[in-house]
């Protein structure tokens, strides 16, 4: 199996005067959960088109599954799966007659198809339901649906594009924890967009922030909160005092101080300690009970990017 | 490429069968016409239902105006439905989409016509038969599957082109219907000729062997079948229709 499920370089698609993705490179790597997060606009459906060879680039190239999306794009999409920005379900259609309608196109077997369109529904708790018109279905259970469409030939890669836009937060953390699931199940390649950063959070290994087309960052969500990391301290305790409060101030280490229903907060500069300021805090007569130093989130750094921007 | 075009005519005979979302939605229009061209007509008509070379110019359109009534949906329909970006993204070769949507509008068109046409013939002998065997004489009986196969195929391939570029399946209607009446714009000229025009159009008319026109007739549909076809083909472009 290539290690590289996905290889772009310098991948760039033009419409007309809009730049949808700029000089995008990146690699993804074979059975993780890559997670392309960036607002709405970003470029993101535009990526997925061009990497299922539904589009050309304008320059560039990229390598799906190892295959050339200009000249190769047929063997691509002969061994991916696709969750679209639409589900794509014929709704006058049953949802096993869906399944059966997209089994056949990727010529399963009659007993296999039937056996694994079984297996999906059950874990995806459809299978009562299976006779039912999709038409009068929720969005949720038609996402679900999808998903299971997706997966119905054994892709070793699967494109998601925004799979819980639309739903209702119930319905939307259902599907991301069937989403998890399935993939650790099946062992699948995704390649997910979103402008959810707590989706990305759960499900992804790895995160490519993408803004107005470009990739701004990549890396794990870990990696991201920590290169985005704001040196943040939050202090509980009592006898947090005005000459407490501005002797910190006056610290050459220190970028802020807030004081909020008796917990300190010290913004820190990039290469403040935080030794002495607690032992000054000690000194100036502050009871200190805890002190933590604050993880940014992936909408910290997420939101750092998209400021950069401005 | 074969088995691909049997699928998508697999769905597309499930959806018409399923229109609205019901079951019973796609049967009673499809039995209503049967009932009509099979049953009613032919006990109306009598005899003359099989035996008159009339019939072979009814049969030779009903194909075109059944196959109009779905055909505009193709591909327009599966656009705003949104589900043709997944289909496209599917290992579905372009050539096998669109064959199977002629095909699926030929299936329908003629298939409805043939089994219309056995059910009238059924009728006439069990009602007029009176213990001998009714049937189309051989040579109108092999105009009638001809032409109307072509016929259908020329309304499957015109209604695939409409509908490859129109945004709704309304668009695609009313572009069918343009096109449909473009193709009789030759007939209500006729009127307006001038007389001697006319005069000229009736010698040349009378001189021809009429057993030659069916002949003529189909010589001329398989070549706008393929022009259709031919041009439906070039203008089948994935990029193209993920974008409009």
């Amino acid at each position: 199996m290539n290690p590289i499920a996905i290889q772009t370089q310098s991948l760039t698609r033009d419409f007309k005067t809009v730049r949808a993705v700029d000089d995008l490179t990146l690699d993804v790597p074979a059975g993780k959960v890559f997670g392309s997060l960036g607002p709405t606009g970003s470029g993101k459906t535009t990526t997925i088109r061009l990497l299922l060879g539904l589009l050309e680039p304008t320059q560039g190239q990229a390598k799906v599954l190892g295959f050339d999306t200009r000249s190769e794009a047929a063997r691509i999409r002969a061994q991916c799966g696709a969750l679209l920005e639409h589900n794509g379900l014929y709704e006058r259609l049953s949802a096993e007659t869906n399944l059966e309608f997209y089994g056949r196109i990727w010529h399963i077997p009659s007993t296999e198809r039937k056996n694994r369109i079984q297996e999906l529904l059950t874990h995806l708790d459809l299978w009562e339901r299976r006779k039912e018109i999709t038409g009068n279905w929720s969005r949720g259970m038609k996402q679900k649906l999808a998903f299971a469409r997706t997966l119905l030939h054994k892709p070793a890669l699967v494109f998601l594009d925004e799979p819980t836009a639309g739903l209702d937060p119930l319905a939307a953390a259902s599907l991301r924890e069937d989403l998890s699931a399935m993939a650790k199940r099946e062992g699948v390649t995704i390649f997910l967009t979103t402008h959810n950063l707590a989706e990305a959070e759960k499900l992804c290994d790895q995160v490519g922030v993408i803004r107005q087309g470009k990739l701004v960052a990549v890396g794990s969500p870990e990696t991201l909160r920590g290169q985005g990391s704001i040196p943040r301290v939050r202090i509980t305790g009592r006898n947090f005092s005005d000459r407490l409060l501005a002797s910190l101030r006056s610290r050459s280490e220190v970028k802020d101080v807030g004081l909020d229903a008796g917990i300190l907060t010290v913004e820190l500069k990039q290469d403040g300690s935080l030794t002495p300021l607690v032992n000054l805090m000690v000194q100036e007569g502050a009871e200190i009970e805890e002190v933590n130093r604050m993880k940014a989130s992936l909408e910290d750094v997420f939101l750092t990017l998209m400021e950069e921007e401005k | 490429m074969i088995t691909d075009i049997f699928t998508i005519v697999w769905k597309e005979i499930h959806e018409m069968l399923f229109q609205r979302g019901r079951f019973r939605g796609g049967w009673v229009g499809m039995l209503f016409f049967i009932a009509v061209f099979g049953i009613f007509m032919p006990l109306q008509s009598g005899r003359s239902w099989v035996e008159s070379p009339l019939s072979l110019v009814y049969w030779s359109w009903i194909p075109f105006l059944l196959g109009s009534s779905i055909v505009a949906d193709t591909i327009a329909g599966e656009r705003e439905r949104h589900t043709l970006e997944t289909l496209l993204a599917s290992r579905l070769s372009d050539r096998a989409i669109l064959f199977g949507k002629i095909a699926a509008a030929i299936t329908y068109g003629w298939g409805l016509t043939l089994v219309s046409i056995l059910l009238g013939l059924a009728t006439i002998n069990l009602v007029f038969g009176k213990g001998e065997l009714i049937l189309y004489p051989l040579d109108i009986g092999a105009g009638i599957l001809i032409l109307s196969f072509l016929v259908a195929t020329l309304a499957a391939g015109l209604g695939v082109l409409v509908s490859l570029r129109a945004t709704s399946v309304r668009q695609a209607q009313q572009s069918f219907s343009i096109a449909f009446f473009v193709l009789f714009i030759p007939i209500f000229l006729v009127p307006v000729l001038p007389d001697e025009w006319k005069i000229r159009a009736i010698e040349i008319l009378s001189r021809v062997n009429l057993r030659m026109v069916p002949v003529a007739l189909a010589g001329l549909l398989i070549l706008i079948d393929c022009l259709l076809i031919w041009i439906a083909t070039a203008r089948f472009k994935r990029a193209q229709l993920i974008l409009d």
